[in-house]
């Protein structure tokens, strides 16, 4: 994989003396979509700002496209959008002109083709010619996102992109952020929907306290750190775990009478369904009868409260 | 790509002008409209029973240089403070903070649009002038640069205090508590020589006498000081300006966090 953003050794402490980064090390490759999880405060924005010109980084160093930002940021900012968490801008303006002046601004020639392709995409060209501050809450963010891609940026930062946007809308960003990625764009989204990062990231990172806790695959984070847990309510209670399912991680709850798998974790991924199927079959061949079988197994979401707790998925 | 993007400049200098006529009734004929009572009452109807005039010249004329440059250092000052201050104060200098685009750029583009207003009132306010009050401008290629030359200095000094200001009533602060004394203490209404002493000493340490006495110079051909040396003073100015917006472009100062 071929990186387009490197981040070596990044800290930003504030004048009053508050560290939102510490010494980050964070690599995005090309034509990605990764996705940076973390509870509010977690450095997110910062780190973000720090990429693209908002916030003075105290120490490290950030290379876009193999060039240093700090000493080559001109060229590389024209290269790199973004669209902020707040909805900040002109709202006096209308749809089309404030997003033919974004253009403008990061030095292109209007592109009155351009505009209409990305307003059509977001579904904006109807209001092409209202103001902005007539649009509803979701409007307005796709305003943000159509004024971060007038100048067909390589690589794409949105701070929160959904936030406030209903879930029609949500899934309809969705759609749109995956198309950009078919285009060739680079993808860095943070989110507190974490349901957000399941659905679209091919790799996740997960950030608290200014540390970067993990980056992984988030398929490969899901096996990893995946846990699986099923309740199978016995037709009979037992009184005991017998012999024969003693190789799998079984408690007995509700006086004997539902059989609780845990797994360890690190059977995500479908490894722990695979154990369970296993284990419903050695109940039937041990003739324990069962009515019902409940399967979780953990979301993003488990893993992510998990080591924010600092515990084991 | 370059050290300097005309597009990027061009295109705040747009927005930042398609702002001010935005608001044309509060950004443009509400200056002209006090500026023209000024000229009711103090040039035709208090000037008109002045014999003799001042400086050798007719008092209704006299005035014109003086209250062209009262609205042209409030307006060219608040114009470019708001037009920083606002995205600063909305968040959307994000935007600017992002792209591609230096120190250079900015001036151009928020300075530029807010001289250039300065420029359009000050084209509305001399015709409207004339009107009430005769007068001539002795040296119009000079006057039109010595114009530009405060508009451009008072526009770079408005977009330090939109950069310095956190709150709306620093922003209003400095044009009504200090640049507007000054202006009216600096001989906009009278020539300082006509100052007892000790205030006429104490006339001079007011940067804006020798503004005034220069725009003066360039409309009547005479004043109280050299025009060297409110060329000079107003050159400093904005030679000061331009480095504390180097400074603060280098540094980020209330830019960036």
């Amino acid at each position: 994989m071929q990186p387009i953003l490197e981040i070596s050794g990044l800290t930003k402490t504030y004048s009053g003396g508050f560290t939102a980064l510490k010494s980050v090390d964070l690599t995005i490759n090309k034509g990605e979509i990764f996705a940076l999880l973390g509870p509010n405060g977690a450095g997110k924005t910062t780190l973000i700002g720090a990429v693209c010109g908002l916030v003075r980084p105290s120490s490290g160093a950030i290379h876009a496209f193999g060039e240093d930002m700090a000493s080559n940021w001109r060229h590389l900012r024209a290269r790199i959008g973004l669209v902020p968490q707040e909805l900040a801008t002109d709202m006096f303006e209308p749809v089309r002109r404030a997003v033919g002046d974004s253009r403008g601004l990061f030095g292109l020639p209007p592109d009155a083709a351009k505009i209409e392709e990305i307003l059509r995409a977001l579904s904006l060209w109807d209001k092409r010619d209202a103001q902005i501050r007539t649009l509803s809450g979701g409007m307005k963010r796709r305003v943000l996102i159509a004024k971060a891609l007038a100048h067909e940026p390589e690589l794409l930062f949105l701070d929160e992109p959904t936030a406030g946007v209903d879930v029609e809308l949500r899934r309809d960003m969705w759609r749109q952020i995956a198309l950009l990625r078919e285009r060739g764009t680079t993808v860095i989204l943070t989110t507190h929907y974490i349901e957000e990062a399941e659905e679209m990231a091919d790799r996740v990172g997960i950030i608290n306290k200014g540390e970067i806790l993990m980056v992984d695959e988030k398929a490969a984070m899901m096996e990893r750190l995946g846990r699986t847990e099923a309740l199978i309510a016995l037709a009979q209670p037992l009184d005991e775990i017998p012999e024969v399912l003693s190789s799998f991680p079984l408690t007995l709850a509700e006086d004997g009478r539902v059989l609780c798998y845990r797994g360890d974790g690190g059977e995500g991924g479908g490894a722990g369904t695979t154990e369970v199927a296993q284990l419903t079959k050695a109940l039937i061949a041990a003739g324990i009868d069962y009515t019902a079988i409940d399967i979780h197994e953990s979301s993003l979401e488990d893993i992510f409260v998990n080591l924010l707790e600092g515990g084991a998925a | 790509m370059s050290l300097f993007n005309a597009r990027s400049a061009w295109t705040i200098y747009k927005r930042e002008l398609l702002r001010a006529f935005r608001t044309a009734l509060q950004s443009i004929l509400a200056p002209v409209l006090t500026t023209t009572l000024y000229f009711v009452v103090f040039g035709a109807a208090i000037g008109g029973q002045m014999q003799g005039g001042m400086g050798g010249v007719n008092y209704g004329a006299f005035i014109v240089p003086g209250l062209l440059l009262l609205t042209l250092l409030g307006e060219s000052t608040s114009n470019a403070s708001f037009g920083i201050y606002m995205p600063r104060f909305t968040g959307a200098i994000y935007e600017l903070l992002s792209a591609p685009v230096g120190v250079a750029e900015t001036l151009v583009g928020f300075v530029g649009a807010a001289a250039t207003k300065s420029l359009i009132l000050a084209t509305i306010i001399l015709v409207t002038a004339s009107f009430f009050v005769d007068y001539s401008i002795a040296h119009p290629v000079y006057a039109f640069g010595y114009i530009l030359l405060v508009s451009a200095s008072f526009s770079l000094f408005g977009f330090i205090l939109g950069i310095w200001a956190d709150n709306f009533e620093k922003l209003s602060i400095v044009p009504m508590l200090i640049l507007m004394p000054l202006t009216f203490l600096g001989g906009t209404f009278y020539s300082i020589q006509v100052l007892p002493e000790p205030w006429r000493s104490v006339a001079m340490a007011n940067p804006v006498v020798y503004l005034v006495n220069g725009l003066r110079w360039t409309f009547y051909g005479r004043s109280d000081f050299p025009i060297v040396l409110s060329l000079g003073l107003t050159l400093l100015f904005l030679a000061i300006c331009v480095a504390l917006i180097a400074w603060i472009f280098k540094t980020g100062w209330r830019l960036r966090t």
